[in-house]
């Protein structure tokens, strides 16, 4: 999602900000220590809703109930997660989001770099109705798929199961990946293509020993995005994951909200287990996301 | 998105860079080294035909029936096309969709410029770029928070009876304030906008930041000795150079608003009413909860259709800004 335009012009690498000292710091005066705190306070709304929800994943119910959801809890209390993860039976729930996302993110990079080989690289004819063709069916909503899809799943016994919604995202994602792979692997060094064909190398060969291991950081980074989009999607997993043991993260958490038949604490309990997993990828993802967002590192 | 925010949006902003043609007449040479690729290119159009072409074509083809999803569709021509543009729910859902895009385009968009640019200017400059990134962090974190939790998180919030929200209302002696957030037609949808505001802010912010790092730092120092406002080297410095990037955000989290799905249902499934209704949850239901698969389909088909059509303006619009100079 967070990819700069390619048009951007070419700039010189500066590591992103907050990493180059600054070599003449401006005056601190009063007016911008105002602006500091504005900022700061608006960060804190921002993360409050995010906060409240810690405070009472961890209260016991007779704490909110007599203290209110805005009180600092009186005792670290698990009870509430504990039976959360047993009653839904979260780790299979994870496990499965696991499953998909990681398949989903090796086969649709992979499946990327294949159709960006032969596009970017091998400049196919037609090249740019291919590319065309792979912007627009990244464009269609998933509701303009869903149904033929699960019909088509239904005859074919795939319907329910972890596979159905493995290939569709791979094909899905992998569309955006060629698009996106096209573009960087256009630009790749003719030089090193060259020397490797002089070498007697066949396509494949080139392919694994020197196109993929030189755009590895890119590859790294659609890797993490493909992992991170897939976790969260929710429409196609809701439909086509209805039984429990099959389901995701989200669709698990989003259908039990449907019910109202959870108190608060519990229904923060869930919530806290929902944001873990996503804030544990942030901060092991931050550095290749923040590379990503680079228009440098792409290339 | 990112999608996003915002579910996978591509960039669209730049068409893949063509290497100037080489003029080889059609020389050996040319075809020599542009052969054998095509088997490479096998797999991807072959699974993009199965899961994306012929459902799209069946889709669009369903759109003519009437079928229940069990037996054989009943082709009615384009009875389900005008049914729609004469249903009050579809163009509720549209007019919706249109404050949807307001929520998860437009102000993001004008609000992460500010915050960037004061995040970059001010707070990089005067207190150091860590404080400026852990900032920027706090702002993103709503991002990556999954929707189903983002949904379980405001729809307690929000709770006419225990939520927080009306809780604080009521500590503060306000009680006069306190609404039923999502369960009144009258605020159901600026509820769901506020939230999606929130949601949305840390992507323009980091997409924004990561431009500002283009920006000559001569130019900024040149400003300041010419003594130009903060509001000058906002508006002429910083917002013009980072044009792609605003281009990039508003397409991507247009085309993000107009797919929304999952806020809606785990807010507020569409209700109360048709308040919230948006196009995707309306097939949604036309699709699986009242078997009327042709009229879904017309649904979907109308929505892709101002998607593709959306994008390729946008995308003529910005070349049109380039060719004029834009920066």
């Amino acid at each position: 999602m967070a990819i700069a335009p390619a048009s951007a012009r070419p700039h010189r690498d500066e590591p992103p900000a907050g990493r180059h000292p600054d070599p003449a710091p401006r005056r601190r005066s009063p007016a911008r220590h105002v602006v500091l705190l504005g900022l700061i306070v608006g960060v804190l709304l921002v993360l409050a809703p995010i906060l409240v929800i810690v405070l009472n994943a961890v209260k016991s119910p007779a704490d909110y109930a007599s203290n209110g959801p805005m009180a600092l809890p009186d005792s670290f209390h698990l009870q509430g997660i504990v039976d959360f993860w047993n009653r839904v039976d979260f780790g299979r729930k994870l496990l499965n989001s696991l499953v998909v996302s990681g398949s989903v993110a090796i086969l649709g990079v992979g499946l990327a770099v294949l159709s960006a080989y032969a596009l970017g690289i091998g400049r196919v004819r037609g090249r740019i109705w291919f590319l065309v063709f792979f912007l627009v069916a990244n464009l269609i909503p998933q509701e303009m798929l869903v149904y033929p899809l699960y019909y088509l799943s239904k005859s074919l016994g795939l319907y329910d199961s972890l596979l159905s919604v493995i290939i569709i995202f791979t094909v899905i994602q992998g569309a955006f990946g060629t698009y996106l792979l096209s573009s960087v692997f256009a630009q790749f060094p003719r030089e090193l293509l060259d020397a490797a064909e002089v070498d007697g190398a066949g396509r494949w060969r080139v392919l694994w020993q020197v196109v993929v291991p030189a755009s590895r950081p890119t590859l790294a980074v659609l890797v993490t995005f493909f992992f991170v989009w897939t976790w969260n999607e929710f429409f196609l997993p809701l439909v086509f994951l209805i039984s429990n043991d099959n389901q995701t993260v989200p669709v698990a958490l989003g259908v039990l909200q449907g019910q109202r038949t959870m108190d608060a604490t519990t229904t923060s309990a869930s919530a806290l287990l929902g944001i873990v997993p996503a804030v544990v990828f942030f901060l092991v993802f931050q550095r290749t996301l923040t590379r990503g967002v680079m228009s440098g590192a792409i290339k | 998105m990112i999608p996003s925010a915002v579910g996978g949006g591509a960039d669209l902003a730049s068409p893949p860079a063509a290497e100037p043609r080489r003029r080889t007449r059609n020389g050996p040479r040319r075809s020599a080294r542009h052969r054998g690729y095509l088997v490479f290119l096998l797999p991807g159009i072959v699974l993009s035909t199965a899961v994306i072409v012929v459902p799209v074509l069946m889709t669009l083809g369903i759109s003519f029936t009437r079928w229940q999803g069990i037996g054989r569709p009943e082709w009615i021509g384009l009875d389900n096309y005008t049914r729609l543009f004469s249903d009050a729910n579809f163009w509720a859902s549209f007019r919706n969709i249109g404050l949807v895009i307001v929520a998860m385009a437009v102000v993001p968009t004008l609000l992460g410029l500010l915050l960037a640019s004061a995040l970059y200017d001010h707070v990089g400059k005067a207190y150091g770029g860590r404080a400026a990134s852990a900032l920027r962090s706090g702002l993103y974190l709503p991002q990556i928070v999954p929707v189903a939790v983002t949904g379980i998180i405001w729809a307690w919030i929000l709770h006419p009876d225990y939520g927080a929200l009306n809780s604080i209302l009521t500590d503060l002696h306000l009680e006069t304030l306190a609404r039923n957030w999502l369960g009144d037609p009258k605020y159901a949808l600026y509820s769901v906008m506020a939230v999606l505001i929130w949601m949305q802010l840390g992507y323009p912010v980091v997409m924004f930041m990561a431009g500002l790092q283009r920006v000559d730092p001569e130019l900024y120092e040149a400003a300041d000795l010419d003594g130009a406002s903060w509001w000058q080297r906002f508006t002429r410095i910083a917002v013009p150079l980072i044009r792609p990037e605003v281009y990039v955000v508003l397409v991507t989290t247009t085309i993000a608003g107009l797919k929304i799905f999952g806020q809606i249902f785990v807010l507020t499934r569409g209700g109360p009413g048709n308040a919230t209704l948006v196009p995707s949850y309306f097939a949604y239901r036309n699709f699986f909860e009242r078997a009327a698969v042709g009229y879904g389909s017309a649904i979907s088909t109308v929505l892709t259709v101002s998607i593709v059509l959306l994008t390729y303006l946008f995308l003529r619009l910005q070349t049109r800004d380039e060719r004029l100079g834009g920066w």
